[in-house]
């Protein structure tokens, strides 16, 4: 086990800068999560990390070694790829036992290790079958195992659970998660997927652009996002955002288009200057005061309800956490706690407190 | 209504199966005919006028050719050839597909351009500077200059081939290998040329089979007896005066030989490897 140091990491493909100026510290056994919209250079940091892509500027270190210049095979680490990438022409316990077989370890070592690994995610009775013989979960389970037998410093997933169907990948999210628990190796794991994130991660690290936005733990990213970006990345439904501009005065606080106002906790704001509201559906409430609009959809899902609300200027999601009575065309009244709004600048996107 | 769609039902798997006989008999009766006049005596091939199975039969043709002709030798000589020919095409065309599938550097798509230029030229437009340059190396009238003049002719296909197998297997295999402890070209040897084979196997077959059924060149380039391959020594048995079809004949019916246990041992890997490069999974 070892920690994962990135210092200043950089990557150029021609003239496009995938990768800038990226700083970030992977503690031992730590389980991180990098995710971020398609193209934003997640996967090609975990391959950086793998050695599969050169860096063009910056040091990665595993441990203390810097493995810039280091061969993926020299850096002691298994990955799990998206596609799996089992080999076809190799039967479920040589796909396992390849990595070490490369490395010449004893044969009993070989078998036991496998054994073991078979046993953990349930591939035992699976040992002499051909990849293509599987379905899509045990595939992914090989996958798994094969990097597991090799007891690597690191793991790295590559969107592993996204050719998954939606039950089996909550289930292999969890079993994931049970495993990373009792093995305590450190993980970097790339998804798109920010429910993934949230549920996985000791802590999240959100891109956009080749640019780190936010390192933090779930719940923190959750609660206090950085800036407009990891608010509306975070969370499902995700946040409503408003524009508007601060006033003081007999009543202070965020004055919307329709002339309504917000009051809001944050003390770093000062008049005049131009801000954009983030409100989470459930913190909304759709009581007799506050921002005015329409009931355009009422979507029940059981435990909450989900009501979109027209206002003068934008459309906002409410999760109502109790039965609603209200439908399509009501007038409505929508009101939040000073705490639970997020404020950010309009033109630099970032959390004002 | 029911018995007119029954009719018509009938009608049109009839005809597929009346259009399918037609290509099969027109695809096989040329061989069929081979191998009929090369067991015909030489005494009945005219005066039985056309028959579709001689009265009597004989394999004398084929003894003759064996015994009497040069035909040993000029098929030893394109066994040589076609099988070196295939042999380097496939290697070469193995590396340069992997190259040009996995690698980006400066200059690929003039790569491409230029193998596929060659492909462009009529052949009898080049064979005069050919032969100027094969001469002035020393490599006309041997089985070398014929080799590589095939293996010349036959790369740039050869090599779009193999890409296209190399482009159907998916980088992450590699990749996975290379972090399970392979160097680029440990992996390329344990998982990538496995899992080639098959299109190997095609590029193996196709290679040869241009080259145990080329005329022009060698017709062009060799002159000595004991250095002609089979495609060339058909031709002596057309005299001036008269053509000595039975001893072709027989003489052609070895040539298919090597060419149908060739396929035979290639089948498994021609069905798949045919088709593996064509769609990716």
């Amino acid at each position: 086990m070892a920690s994962v140091t990135l210092q200043n990491v950089s990557k150029v493909f021609g003239p496009v800068k995938v990768l800038s100026g990226i700083n970030l510290t992977i503690e031992d056994g730590e389980f991180v999560v990098l995710v971020g919209p398609s193209g934003c250079g997640k996967s090609t940091l975990l391959r950086s990390i793998a050695g599969l892509e050169e860096v063009s500027g910056g040091e990665i270190r595993i441990g203390d070694r810097l493995v810039n210049d280091i061969a993926p095979r020299d850096r002691d680490i298994a990955m799990v790829f998206q596609s799996y990438a089992l080999y076809p022409h190799m039967d479920v316990e040589k796909n396992m036992s390849f990595g070490l077989m490369l490395r010449k370890e004893p044969a009993d070592k070989i078998s036991k290790r496998v054994n073991q690994a078979s046993g953990t995610l349930g591939l035992g009775a699976l040992l002499a079958r051909l990849p293509k013989q599987l379905s899509g979960g045990q595939r992914q389970r090989v996958a798994m195992g094969r990097a597991i037998v090799r007891d690597p410093k690191v793991f790295l997933f590559d969107e592993p659970l996204s050719n998954l169907d939606a039950k089996l990948r909550a289930q292999m999210r969890t079993e994931i998660k049970a495993l990373h628990q009792s093995l305590k190796t450190t993980s970097v794991y790339v998804t798109h997927d920010q429910i993934e994130a949230m549920t996985m991660a000791n802590r999240i690290v959100v891109m956009n652009e080749g640019i780190v936005r936010q390192v933090g733990a779930p719940l923190e990213l959750y609660d206090r996002p950085a800036n407009v970006f990891v608010a509306g990345f975070i969370g499902s439904p995700t946040m409503n955002f408003v524009d508007g501009v601060v006033v003081s005065g007999k009543k202070s606080g965020v004055r919307l288009k329709d002339g309504s106002m917000v009051e809001v906790n944050a003390r770093g704001v000062r008049e005049g200057q131009a801000i954009t509201l983030g409100m989470r559906p459930e913190h909304l409430l759709m009581s007799g005061t506050g921002i005015s609009g329409e009931v355009l959809v009422v979507e029940p899902l059981g435990m909450t309800t989900q009501v979109s609300v027209k206002t003068a200027d934008s459309l906002l999601t409410v999760m109502a956490m109790e039965r609603t009575s209200v439908s399509p065309s009501d007038k409505v009244q929508l009101s939040i706690a000073p705490p639970n709004v997020h404020v950010f600048d309009k033109s630099t996107g970032n959390r004002v407190d | 209504m029911v018995g007119q769609s029954r009719l018509q039902r009938i009608l049109s798997s009839t005809g597929l199966y009346v259009a399918v006989f037609l290509y099969v008999a027109f695809a096989v009766f040329p061989i069929y005919w081979t191998v009929k006049i090369s067991v015909t005596p030489e005494n009945l091939l005219y005066s039985e006028g056309i028959k579709l199975w001689p009265t009597r039969m004989t394999l004398q043709n084929y003894v003759t050719v064996l015994k009497a002709s040069d035909f040993p030798r000029y098929f030893l000589n394109s066994l040589i050839v076609s099988i070196a020919t295939a042999l380097i095409v496939t290697a070469v065309a193995s590396l340069a597909g992997y190259a040009l599938s996995r690698f980006h550097f400066r200059g690929k798509n003039w790569v491409s351009l230029v193998l596929l230029l060659t492909q462009t030229f009529p052949l009898v437009m080049v064979i005069p500077p050919i032969f100027r340059i094969m001469a002035t190396m020393g490599l006309t009238d041997n089985l070398y200059g014929l080799i590589v003049i095939y293996t010349a002719f036959n790369i740039a296909f050869a090599t779009f081939l193999m890409q296209s197998f190399f482009d159907g297997i998916p980088k992450e295999l590699e990749e996975a290998a290379m972090i399970d402890g392979c160097t680029r070209a440990a992996a390329l040897r344990r998982i990538v040329l496995p899992l080639t084979l098959p299109g190997m196997g095609a590029t193996v077959a196709f290679v040869f089979t241009a080259a145990w059924s080329e005329l022009l060149f060698a017709l062009m380039l060799i002159n000595s007896e004991d250095q002609k391959t089979f495609s060339v020594g058909l031709l002596t048995f057309i005299g001036k005066f008269a053509v000595d079809w039975g001893q072709m004949m027989a003489a052609s019916v070895m040539a298919l030989i090597p060419v149908c246990l060739f396929f035979a041992f290639l089948q498994r890997y021609l069905v798949t490897g045919l088709t593996a490069g064509a769609v990716k999974g």
